[in-house]
């Protein structure tokens, strides 16, 4: 909101007011495009292409929040993370170590839908190194081999990923990791079998 | 020969190709390997058939595509691709060449958007040979390999329709929070060990992209086009079915060439 009111004052100084009007309509536009471009029908799930407030703000500030806007948006995100039923943040390592490896599955459509039923994992090699012996990882996110060993397996630690998987942006606004517990990707005991896999001693992270 | 044959042929040349990006991956190196020998690449013999489709007589009113203004004048072909997507006066929007063929398809052949946009795609699980439309596609674009990418920006559509592509490339949503930026907006990224180019800045990533597309994707056995690349990225997105021809991927699509401006065609592509 900012950064467009001193757009307009600025502009306006210098007689172009036209293009910030442009500007606004080209976010409007924006929406009737996605409106209009996506098939529909029960198998599209077209509910997946609305935003939530999280979303929106990512769009209009492209991803860099304004400083004096972080806070708020943090507790926010703050406030959806749910916990195991057990308590126990940090599960089974094995367990977690696939659930880390498994595709997200949940594609929708009707061209080539992933089964419904199907498991789905957290994809986190698609980003992130973890195991060493794992060489075809990406490099979106930071490497996480090692994690356990440089942090401890100390209750900080352990809640610390535990929300920072759960939702990744609860420590930074808008990253580009997906919101898997909020949205519904993984539930918490898949997460907290994943926090094992990093923190654990014995996981081949930590080798 | 037949499709099979030389399908293993490119295979084999390949694998060498595949080896490497697994030891440092680097999408230069392999598209250069692979796309080394063009007499082998198998979209050749789709271009063939998309160009007797082409001037066959078909459809209700039994005519040909010949007729067909893809922007440089009814029935000139020659770098009509290059200077897509543009602002066509009769439908009153920006079309690319896909979109362009639905309404050529329709107008003059008489075909129905319904019939022709059932299946737009081959479906690569069950081997299926390419479509109709893919195959009119990538011959179209053929014509203006060697071609410089030059879709214009004057009309206030064709220049809406690139900011509206911005806009969309940088839109988040869906079960993954995922944006096209955020796979497609930083240098040297990589999802396991698929490069992404950074399409946010324009420069060579997004010109070496936007000029090898049409391209055949080995792993599909199978010739694909911009439309399909924009609906594979939303259903990797989790997003429904992106709607083929929609002013949505044709936005995006003029974006992408607005980046890779000048970027030189070498069509037919051939990728991973
Ligand atoms: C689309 C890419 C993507 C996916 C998929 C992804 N991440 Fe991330 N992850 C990132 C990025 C980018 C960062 C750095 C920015 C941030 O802190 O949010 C990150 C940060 C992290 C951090 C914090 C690292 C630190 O140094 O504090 C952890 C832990 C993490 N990810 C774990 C995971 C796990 C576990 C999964 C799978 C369940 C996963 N990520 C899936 C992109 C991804
Ligand atoms: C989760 C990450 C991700 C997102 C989000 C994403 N893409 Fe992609 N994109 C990929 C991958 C992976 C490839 C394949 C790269 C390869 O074949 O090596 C790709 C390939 C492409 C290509 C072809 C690149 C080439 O050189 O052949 C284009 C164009 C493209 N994407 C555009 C888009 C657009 C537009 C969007 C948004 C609608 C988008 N992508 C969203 C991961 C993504």
């Amino acid at each position: 909101m900012k950064i467009k009111l001193i757009t307009v004052a600025l502009l306006t100084a210098l007689g172009t007011t036209v293009t910030v009007a442009a500007d606004n309509d080209i976010a409007a536009l924006v929406e009737q495009y996605i409106a209009s471009g996506f098939k529909q029908g029960e198998k599209q799930h077209t509910e997946r292409i609305v935003q939530d407030e999280t979303q929106k703000q990512c769009t209009t500030y492209r991803n860099k929040i304004p400083s004096e806007m972080q806070k708020a948006f943090m507790e926010r995100e703050r406030a959806t993370i749910k916990y195991p039923e057990s308590g126990k943040l940090s599960g089974n390592w094995e367990q977690g170590q696939k659930t880390f490896t498994d595709g997200f599955a949940w594609r929708v459509g009707t061209i080539m839908p992933d089964k419904p039923d199907a498991v789905r994992g957290g994809n986190c090699y698609a980003c992130h190194a973890a195991d060493p012996k794992e060489v075809a990882a990406g490099n979106i996110g930071s490497t996480l081999t090692g994690y356990g060993k440089l942090r401890g397996n100390t209750p900080e630690t352990i809640k610390y990923t535990y929300e920072k998987i759960y939702n990744s942006n609860t420590y930074m606004p808008c990253s580009s990791m997906p919101r898997l517990g909020h949205n519904g990707v993984l539930t918490p005991e898949q997460i907290a079998d994943i926090v094992a896999f990093l923190v654990d001693p014995e996981s081949p992270v930590n080798k | 020969m037949s499709r099979l044959t030389i399908a293993g042929l490119v295979t084999s040349a390949l694998l060498a190709g595949v080896a490497f990006a697994a030891e440092e991956p680097n999408a230069d190196a392999y598209r250069e390997m692979t796309y080394g020998d063009r007499d082998a690449n198998p979209a050749l013999l789709v271009i063939d058939r998309g160009e007797e489709l082409f001037k066959e007589k078909r459809g209700p009113k039994n005519v040909s595509l010949e007729q067909c203004d893809f922007g440089l004048g009814a029935g000139v072909l020659k770098g009509a691709y290059a200077q897509l997507p543009r602002y066509f006066k009769d439908t009153d929007r920006v079309q690319d060449a896909e979109s362009r063929l639905l309404t050529c398809m329709t107008e003059l052949q008489g075909f129905t958007v319904e019939e022709l946009t059932k299946q737009t795609f081959a479906n690569d699980k069950r081997n299926e040979d390419n479509t109709d439309l893919e195959a009119l596609t990538v011959y179209i674009a053929a014509q203006s390999d060697g071609m410089k990418i030059n879709a214009p920006a004057e009309h206030p559509k064709e220049q809406e329709a690139i900011k509206v592509g911005e806009g969309i490339f940088w839109r988040r949503q869906g079960p993954l929070d995922f944006a096209c930026a955020t796979c497609h907006a930083d240098d040297k990224k990589r999802i396991r060990l698929q490069n992404l180019g950074n399409f946010s800045k324009a420069g060579v990533d997004v010109q070496k992209t936007m000029s090898a597309w049409p391209t055949y994707r080995v792993s599909h056995a199978a010739v694909r086009t911009m439309q399909h690349r924009m609906w594979d990225c939303m259903w990797q997105m989790r997003l429904p079915d992106a709607q083929y021809g929609s002013p949505m991927t044709v936005a995006l699509i003029a974006y992408l060439n607005a980046q890779g401006k000048d970027g030189t065609y070498a069509l037919p592509g051939m990728s991973r």
